[in-house]
């Protein structure tokens, strides 16, 4: 009797094949990631497109009440600790220069331009960004967004134009919250725990802090916001596509990788943004 | 022949390399029931989406009133779809569920929103469940939700992909009573999948085989008994053991099957009798006390002549939704009308048993409607060189009223 040839038999592979292998598998994930990209690029200009069509106002507003009023209380809580480590942490850099009175300057301007957008995208994505992964992943694999379509409902315009439209609105506004918390936070740590003058922190705030460094803030958050809706939506749209789990196993993968993605992407997205406006 | 509604023309289609479909032709004509029966995992469910447009065909094409199904918009296509899995919104209660595709496809004020979702509650018997979540209700009451849903546009297309599967045999047939009763009443085409041989038969004007990845029959109930076709030993056969659910009577085939097999073995004698009994006013009974009801009064009525007539050797079978046939061997006429007279008697034990279903119904519904269900049954004695279908017809036409079973309000009955 012929034994069965094996048929991965890894001793008679070529040599080459050894080399060739991570080559062949880093291009397999570089055209699938492009693929994604020019995927859910198109995917947020048809959800962006159908913001404008009617019956969309009540939609938004809920999405806006989910994704922004539900999420002031943890940012309310980030932003205070955040200005306080920044107000403590300063204060004992400074302070080696005798330059303590600039604690407020400090303060401000490194909440308004830079941590205050991205911790807000941060804790937004992980506290909404995931419910939206999950939410929209649980209704594909439950066949609630085909059930949608033969109702002859467009499930972008349905669920996903809202959850953009209210991203929008709703991160500058929460970074706002953030910041004003977040220098709050410093003036505790500085002025009432560390003893610097409180007319001087207040007057560094308001001297230091322009207006193009607001905006830059927003314009900030606004990309932020695009990213993070694009992101998670799309990977719970898509879940039932995933090719390396079903069911309620790739909700969860597509919800964690919904998580990850938008925070990489946030930080990336935040070094390019400043350079271009910097 | 009248232009299809649909026809599938040479349609294939693969996932990942594998065929599902390849080269299915059929027809599906307007103002019809047509199910498609197949084992599972066959792609009738595949076939339906084709229709409903979540799936694409890889070759060949689908035409809609003869027209490309792939240049219609799919919002121009009056069609509903109800999913096996139901496909109910679990954030959303039994009410914004049904109201969706209205709130979000017309332009109707919310007040006639809300009547029209509120009459399809009403008769699909979900007023109970108004403001619960799906996870909240039975599989059954979500079939109906899904089918209240399914039929609150008034679509002209309603597919229904295996809508009894998980039901208890009463509620399988309610629910197929159910369509019928509303593809009457509306006049929607109709196009199920369904596993349910033989009950799906009572409602189907066409049924459509689907064996080997392609369409192997269409026709009528009638043409499909006289199919001879390996689906026929392959699937019917296997789906069959479910026909005695309902009723415990045999299925049509197994009822021709055993004709047969005793007129082969002479057990028929030389004159046979045939009864044919059937029940008028199931409509009512189904409108006012819900399909359950109904239901439950076939399914009294089948168990009652299985266990009276078989004691005196007969077999019986259901013909159509609301008839059944008795064959009686070496019975001659005026024997079969003194074991008639005999059955009729008995039967007044079991109308109190069907009264009490009503009364329950009453209850459950709130109403206090009373309706009448009238008992015929006629008789004909054969020969075992005549024709059955010929016999059965004269016992047709000699039905008479043997009883009349009338509810007064909450159970009592005359």
């Amino acid at each position: 009797m012929t034994p069965l040839p094996n048929p991965v038999d890894e001793s008679r592979r070529s040599p080459l094949r050894w080399l060739a292998d991570p080559f062949a598998a880093t291009g397999r994930r570089a055209i699938n990631w492009v693929n994604n990209l020019g995927a859910s690029t198109i995917f947020l200009f048809l959800g962006f497109l159908r913001i404008f069509r009617s019956r969309q106002i009540m939609k938004v507003l809920e999405q806006l009440y989910l994704i922004g009023a539900g999420s002031v209380p943890i940012i309310v809580l980030v932003g205070l600790f955040t200005g306080m480590v920044l107000g403590l942490q300063s204060y004992h850099a400074l302070v080696k220069f005798g330059s303590q009175g600039a604690l407020g300057t400090l303060v401000a301007l490194s909440l308004i331009r830079e941590l205050g957008p991205v911790l807000t995208a941060i804790m937004i994505t992980a506290r909404a960004g995931s419910a939206i992964t999950a939410e929209i992943g649980s209704q594909r694999i439950s066949e609630q967004i085909d059930a949608l379509g033969t109702m002859r409902i467009d499930p972008l315009r349905y669920l996903i134009s809202p959850r953009i439209a209210a991203s929008v609105i709703s991160f500058p506004l929460l970074t706002a919250i953030f910041d004003v918390v977040g220098i709050i936070g410093g003036y505790i740590s500085g002025v009432v725990l560390l003893g610097v003058n409180a007319g001087t922190y207040l007057y560094r705030v308001e001297s230091s802090v322009d207006m193009k460094d607001v905006t830059d803030g927003f314009i900030k958050a606004m990309v932020f916001a695009v990213i993070v809706t694009t992101v998670c939506c799309y990977q719970g749209y898509f879940a039932h596509m995933r090719t390396d789990s079903y069911g309620a196993r790739a909700i969860g993968r597509s919800t964690t990788a919904a998580v990850v993605i938008s925070c990489v992407l946030i930080l990336i997205a935040d070094y390019v943004v400043t350079s271009l406006l910097i | 022949m009248a232009t299809p509604l649909i026809e599938f023309k040479d349609v294939s289609k693969r996932f990942n390399g594998k065929t599902v479909l390849e080269r299915v032709n059929l027809q599906i004509y307007e103002g019809e029931v047509t199910t498609i029966i197949g084992l599972s995992g066959t792609g009738k469910t595949v076939l339906l989406k084709h229709i409903i447009g979540l799936h694409k065909p890889d070759e060949g094409t689908i035409l809609f009133r003869g027209q490309p199904l792939d240049r219609i918009r799919r919002g121009d296509l009056p069609m509903s779809y109800m999913f096996q899995g139901n496909a109910l919104f679990d954030s959303m209660t039994v009410f914004e569920n049904i109201a969706l595709p209205l709130q979000e496809t017309t332009n109707l004020g919310h007040d006639e929103i809300r009547r029209r979702v509120m009459t399809r509650i009403e008769q699909m018997e979900l007023a109970d469940a108004v403001h619960k979540y799906p996870s909240e209700i039975s599989g059954g009451m979500q079939k109906r939700v899904a089918l209240a849903r399914a039929l609150v546009t008034d679509p002209q297309i309603v597919l229904f992909d295996e809508p009894t599967t998980g039901q208890d045999p009463v509620r399988k047939n309610a629910i197929l009573g159910m369509i019928a009763q509303y593809q009457r009443s509306f006049g929607f085409t109709a196009i199920l999948v369904s596993h349910e041989i033989p009950d799906v038969y009572f409602i189907s004007n066409r049924i459509l085989a689907l064996y080997g990845k392609s369409i192997v029959f269409q026709g009528t109930p009638e043409e499909f008994e006289e199919f001879d076709h390996p689906f026929k030993e392959e699937v019917v056969n296997s789906l069959e053991g479910l026909q005695r659910e309902l009723t415990g009577l045999h299925s049509r085939r197994q009822f021709k099957l055993r004709y047969q097999g005793q007129l082969r073995g002479g057990a028929l004698g030389d004159a046979y009798a045939v009864a044919v009994f059937s029940l008028d006013g199931l409509d009512a009974v189904a409108g006012h006390l819900g399909h359950d009801a109904a239901q439950e009064a076939l399914r009294s009525l089948g168990i009652f002549l299985g266990k009276h007539f078989g004691a005196v050797g007969g077999f019986s079978t259901r013909r159509s939704m609301n008839e059944y046939v008795t064959v009686l061997p070496s019975t001659d006429r005026a024997e079969a009308e003194g074991i008639l007279g005999e059955y009729i008697r008995d039967f007044q034990g079991q109308e109190q048993a069907i009264l009490d279903i009503w009364a329950s119904a009453q209850r459950h519904s709130g109403t206090e409607l009373c309706v009448e269900l009238t008992l015929l049954a006629g008789l004909a004695q054969g020969r075992p060189d005549e024709d059955i279908d010929g016999v059965i017809e004269s016992a047709r036409r000699d039905r008479r009223v043997i009883s009349r079973i009338r509810c007064i309000n909450q159970g009592e009955g005359t």
